[in-house]
């Protein structure tokens, strides 16, 4: 059984974002980019399956500009056997993505795609579900205990009011919440033994998708909490609690 | 296509009528448009049906009504209500677990683009939402000749109020001899606290990694039974084994809005602090005067919680507040 695995490019979860000053975007020279947190728990996991035997080969694609390929090869440094690159230089919509997703799909024809819930660059949560419906696949999203046996995956999703398991038949479509696993650390020599892996680079253009998107009209920052007051002991506490109507 | 389309929340039929249901009208009310419709999938409905009568400017119930539908998944649910949700200029889920699994979902079907965690209607087709975990505010534009599918911010409204309502019409959908068996509900462990539901509780008290272990986030229930509030943690507290997932606030747990929110021990990380944006008065309890949640707090209290704590139970009994 082969897994792909899709990762999105983000900037770093540790870098404080910011507007550019025109508005027009954020600001991303000099500034750190990665693998967005939920998709590198998807490659784990993928790894943590193909180690115990369950998968034969893991696959990562992604989508996006040339120097994308960075996150590429640390994605072949942490384990995975080959990367796909589907080159586009303007930003993708999560239906085009999955579209390009369901296309790949259909070539390697893999038992299970796994993939971060959501990217915490637009926080949409939409590839996922779009990828196992146009698939026309069982979904388990929000994904933190994952086993497969006989052809059924059991996966343990974090809802609103608890755990939920759901029993589903592969192929499937995982979307990975973040106490699925914790990532290993990439070391030296898999740095060394990635640069040997192939990396396959296809344009956006040559899936021939021309779908309407969303129009973003403007970005804005978001109405700042004025600051607040420090007081010095436990009654000056309640008395300013009282004094504000909530107890 | 036109009119708009409230996919409710997936909920028991004995229970009152979910929050998120409620909000999620309120958005579809802002929007207006021709018709507004309440889809509901479940099974046994009818004392939810006649208990949501109360409703006000709702034209039609729709109903997907069978017990092999008491447990939906997304994988059933999306493909069951496609074709009747092709008909509608709007369709609004609540940005629930459920929503946010069901409508993505739903929209790969349609093969429509989708507008997630709709915090503003700017317009009919125009809304506002978070992106970078809520720093920063995007305003988007569904494109004329497609259908509007987006699901709603919770944190950023409010429930509706019953009206005089009375009268909805109740209709039946159709339902298929054999539904898809590909995604099988097993079990749903539910915490069994009786306390108020972290998402819609006036009152939250919140702990986070300095709490220790999980017999001192106990320390927290005394508190929170004094307050009636419900209890929410940190990510380091929930990692650290101190608090069950379902209890995490923050970017990639719960988004909540409380008019009180009590912080101890935590730190405030950009994370942390996206999810308790709305909260209408925000008090942080830290032993490090430096720690970030102090820049967000209303007030401030720079001490050690384990002594705080009780300090404060015997201080609101001794001013009175009210339970």
């Amino acid at each position: 059984m082969k897994i792909l695995v899709a990762v999105k490019r983000v900037i770093d979860y540790s870098v404080r974002v910011r507007l550019k000053p025109d508005r027009s975007g954020v600001v991303t020279d000099g500034v750190k980019l990665s693998i967005n947190p939920f998709d590198e728990i998807a490659l784990e996991e993928a790894l943590r399956i193909r180690e115990r035997g369950e998968a034969s080969e893991v696959v990562v694609a992604t989508v996006g500009p040339r120097d994308v390929q960075t996150q590429l090869r640390s994605a072949l440094a942490m384990g995975a056997d080959r990367a796909i690159h589907i080159e586009s230089t303007d930003p993708v919509e999560p239906l085009s993505v999955a579209h390009v997703l369901h296309a790949l799909v259909l070539e390697i024809e893999p038992g299970l795609v796994i993939l971060g819930k959501q990217a915490i660059d637009d926080d949409l949560g939409q590839t996922g579900p779009m990828l196992a419906a146009l698939w026309g696949r069982p979904q388990a999203t929000f994904v933190s205990k994952l086993t497969l046996k006989d052809g059924v995956a059991l996966a343990v999703r974090e809802v609103d009011h608890g755990l939920e398991t759901l029993a589903l038949d592969l192929p499937l479509v995982v979307t990975t919440d973040l106490r699925l696993n914790t990532p290993r650390f990439i070391k030296m020599p898999d740095i060394m033994k990635a640069r040997q892996k192939p990396i396959v680079t296809r344009p956006f253009a040559s899936f021939g998708l021309d779908l309407p998107g969303l129009v973003l009209e403007r970005l804005e920052g978001p109405p700042e909490r004025k600051s607040g007051i420090r007081v010095e002991s436990v009654a000056a506490l309640v008395t300013q609690l009282r004094e504000r109507g909530v107890v | 296509m036109e009119g708009v389309l409230v996919i409710a929340e997936a909920q028991a039929g004995d229970a009152p009528i979910s929050e998120a249901t409620l909000k999620t009208l309120a958005v579809a009310q802002k929007i207006g448009g021709a018709a507004l419709d309440v889809l509901w999938v479940g099974s046994d409905l009818a004392p939810l049906l006649a208990r949501a009568q109360a409703l006000a400017k709702v034209r039609t119930f729709l109903t997907f009504d069978d017990p092999r539908l008491a447990h939906p998944t997304a994988t059933l649910v999306a493909g069951l209500v496609a074709e009747r949700a092709r008909r509608y200029a709007h369709v609004l889920m609540p940005g629930t677990s459920y929503g946010r699994d069901v409508l993505p979902r739903l929209a790969g079907l349609l093969k429509t683009p989708m507008v997630s965690d709709v915090l503003e209607v700017m317009g009919a087709r125009t809304f506002k939402r978070g992106i970078y975990a809520g720093n920063i505010h995007t305003v988007v534009t569904v494109p004329d000749g497609m259908p509007v599918l987006l699901t709603v911010r919770l944190a950023s409204w409010q429930a509706v109020a019953p009206g005089a309502g009375g009268g909805i019409p109740v209709e039946p959908c159709p339902i298929p001899e054999t539904l898809p068996e590909t995604a099988r509900f097993v079990a749903l462990a539910v915490d069994p606290s009786d306390r108020p539901d972290l998402q819609s509780a006036r009152r939250v008290v919140s702990g986070g990694r300095a709490l220790g272990s999980r017999e001192n986030f106990a320390l927290l229930e005394r508190l929170a039974e004094r307050l009636h509030a419900a209890i929410g943690a940190s990510r380091a507290a929930v990692d650290a084994g101190y608090a069950p997932n379902d209890l995490q606030v923050g970017q990639t747990g719960k988004i909540i809005a409380p008019e009180l929110y009590l912080a101890f021990g935590i730190s405030g990380a950009i994370q942390h602090l996206t999810g308790i944006r709305d909260a209408r008065t925000i008090v942080a309890v830290n032993k490090d005067p430096e720690a970030p949640i102090f820049k967000v707090a209303d007030i401030g209290l720079v001490g050690d919680l384990f002594e705080v704590i009780p300090e404060l139970l015997a201080e609101l009994d001794r001013q009175g507040a009210e339970p």
